[in-house]
């Protein structure tokens, strides 16, 4: 901290971003110490969202625990039930059906797609392209429908089960998701197009908020953060589980860490991801049954599941004594680095690139909703989303009128 | 066994007391507590493997600290484990002058399990509330809390 000479006193101006602020969904208190307009420091205050995971799981049985696993994060929902059954796995030794291992992927990739879109478009809603926001946002909504077809629900698959998945995908839902994954190809192409030759969002994003290898070694980063800094590591690629060595796709990585590279990272992500959701319907076309092995008991012992989530390595080391819940159950989120690393990344930065440089790293957002209003007594649909949207603008209108 | 393993094993022979091979991708590895920083930071500078996070166990021996290390290009998880036999006031030193990354868990194992890591620079709450009563750690399993 710099001293003032005459008064003696160290001089520090502090913007505070949070807890609750605009940028973010989720609840996290970022404190700039700024000189001017220059970022000079950081404090990051966490917790503000802590609910004691770890501690409840110790009080679940491994089934349940999928189900409160899934609810750690709303976006990428089905990145730790998959870490989860990993670890479970790891510990029982326990080699799932082939069945169940390209379903698993399906759905571990049809959510690294929706995840990629999303952040797209709030990255180009904080640079200030509505249109990105919007654009993106629209071919994430097929994403969904598929997962609507095949899970039941456009969130919270549950689709992981220790030994397995709960569901098949049928045949007959094969060629409407292939041509679905189709369009959504097109759509890329575009933002591909767009992002990567538009000069506005070259001078944006380009040279800023750049994470060197040695940073992401230090903070021990991962995911599209530290594959935009060169880095070449996938879970998917170097622990492989599930059917991701039965595929063929590749590691994308891109030079530079500053955020012009985490989006190309995560642009071109989403055509591996499109690629390998081909493969496995394909192979899901012929593959036998079951897709479940129907586990019963889990031995005592220790064991670790990784899964490659949008945002990086997922991490859950579970301890059993032999009992039917975890005595331990340790969870690390990608975020729990990535978050740190906003340490190197944003000092230097101006105030007006420190919101996309925070942004930069995908912090969890929590943000699909959907709503049928149902009368309680009867169960019937009173009103359905279309419904409500168009209250919505009727209300908006009303309010513009009484103005 | 892992040529890796072997090297830490053969370096450090009077630290490390057991290693256990789940299977090829996950070792586990315990180490005497007075040694973990010189362990840790020949796995962690020589050997190049990535820190990934630390657990923090409460066992009826011990509080145990695993410390989970990958070697991306073997895809090995390696563990190691420091058992810190003295529970009523359990203290390790802190790895943050070796890997920076790892100050997040270090604070967060010292406010749920009551761990001291001596020799970290700023050991205050990290995800708790800052006026969390003294002594109350939450993933003892003697905690009274409901």
């Amino acid at each position: 901290m710099e001293k003032d000479k005459n008064m003696q006193e160290p001089k520090r101006c502090v913007i505070p971003i949070g807890p609750y602020h605009p940028l973010q969904e989720e609840p996290e208190f970022f404190k700039l110490h700024v000189d001017g307009e220059k970022v000079t420091g950081i404090d990051i205050e966490l917790g503000y969202n802590h609910r004691g995971i770890e501690k409840l799981s110790e009080a679940k049985h491994f089934d349940q625990g999928i189900f409160l696993v899934e609810r750690i994060c709303g976006i990428c929902s089905t990145s730790h039930p998959f870490a989860f059954v990993n670890a479970v796995e790891d510990l029982a030794g326990i080699e799932i059906p082939e069945r169940a291992k390209y379903i698993r992927t399906v759905v571990g990739e049809l959510e690294r797609v929706h995840s990629h879109l999303l952040w797209l478009g709030l990255a180009g809603h904080f640079l200030g392209y509505n249109t990105v926001w919007m654009w993106s946002w629209k071919y994430r909504e097929p994403v969904l429908d598929i997962f609507e077809k095949i899970s039941g629900n456009r969130q919270h698959y549950a689709m992981m089960k220790v030994g397995g998945v709960r569901r098949d995908i049928a045949l007959e839902d094969m060629p409407w998701i292939e041509k679905t994954l189709d369009e959504l190809v097109k759509g890329v192409d575009m933002f591909k197009g767009a992002v990567m030759d538009d000069p506005v969002i070259w001078a944006r994003t380009k040279g800023i908020g750049i994470l060197t290898p040695q940073d992401i070694k230090e903070y021990g980063g991962v995911g599209p953060l530290a594959r935009a800094s060169g880095i070449d590591e996938d879970v998917r690629r170097d622990d492989p589980y599930a059917a991701y060595n039965m595929v063929d796709w590749k590691v994308q990585t891109w030079q530079g860490g500053d955020i012009f590279a985490k989006a190309v990272v995560r642009i071109l992500e989403l055509y591996e991801s499109v690629k390998i959701i081909r493969q496995c319907l394909t192979r899901l076309k012929t593959a036998p049954g079951p897709f479940d092995l129907k586990v019963k008991e889990i031995p005592a012992g220790e064991g670790i599941g990784r899964h490659e989530a949008p945002r990086g390595e997922v991490f859950h080391y579970v301890r059993s004594d032999r009992a039917n819940r975890p005595v331990r159950h340790k969870i690390r989120a990608p975020s729990y680095v990535n978050v740190a690393t906003n340490e190197k990344s944003v000092i230097g930065c101006t105030i007006s690139d420190a919101l996309i440089v925070l942004a930069a790293v995908d912090p969890c957002y929590c943000c699909t909703e959907r709503v049928a209003v149902v009368d309680a007594g009867s169960g019937k649909h009173l009103y359905n989303g279309n419904d409500l949207i168009r209250l919505s603008h009727e209300k908006t209108e009303r309010l513009k009128k009484q103005l | 066994m892992n040529p890796m393993i072997e090297q830490i094993q053969s370096k450090f022979p009077q630290a490390v007391t057991k290693i256990y091979e789940h299977n090829a991708r996950r070792i586990y590895v315990d180490v005497k507590p007075e040694h973990i920083a010189a362990v840790a930071g020949f796995i962690y500078n020589d050997l190049s493997f990535r820190y990934v996070i630390a657990s923090g166990i409460d066992t009826p021996e011990a509080i145990e600290i695993l410390y989970h290390f990958s070697h991306d290009s073997t895809g090995l998880m390696l563990s190691v484990r420091a058992a810190i036999a003295d529970k009523e006031k359990p203290a390790i030193g802190s790895l943050t002058s070796v890997i920076k990354g790892i100050s997040w868990i270090e604070r967060e194992i010292h406010e749920l399990l009551g761990v001291d890591f001596t020799g970290h620079p700023n050991l205050k709450h990290l995800l708790l509330t800052d006026d969390w009563p003294q002594g109350d750690y939450p993933l003892r399993h003697d905690n009274k809390r409901k």
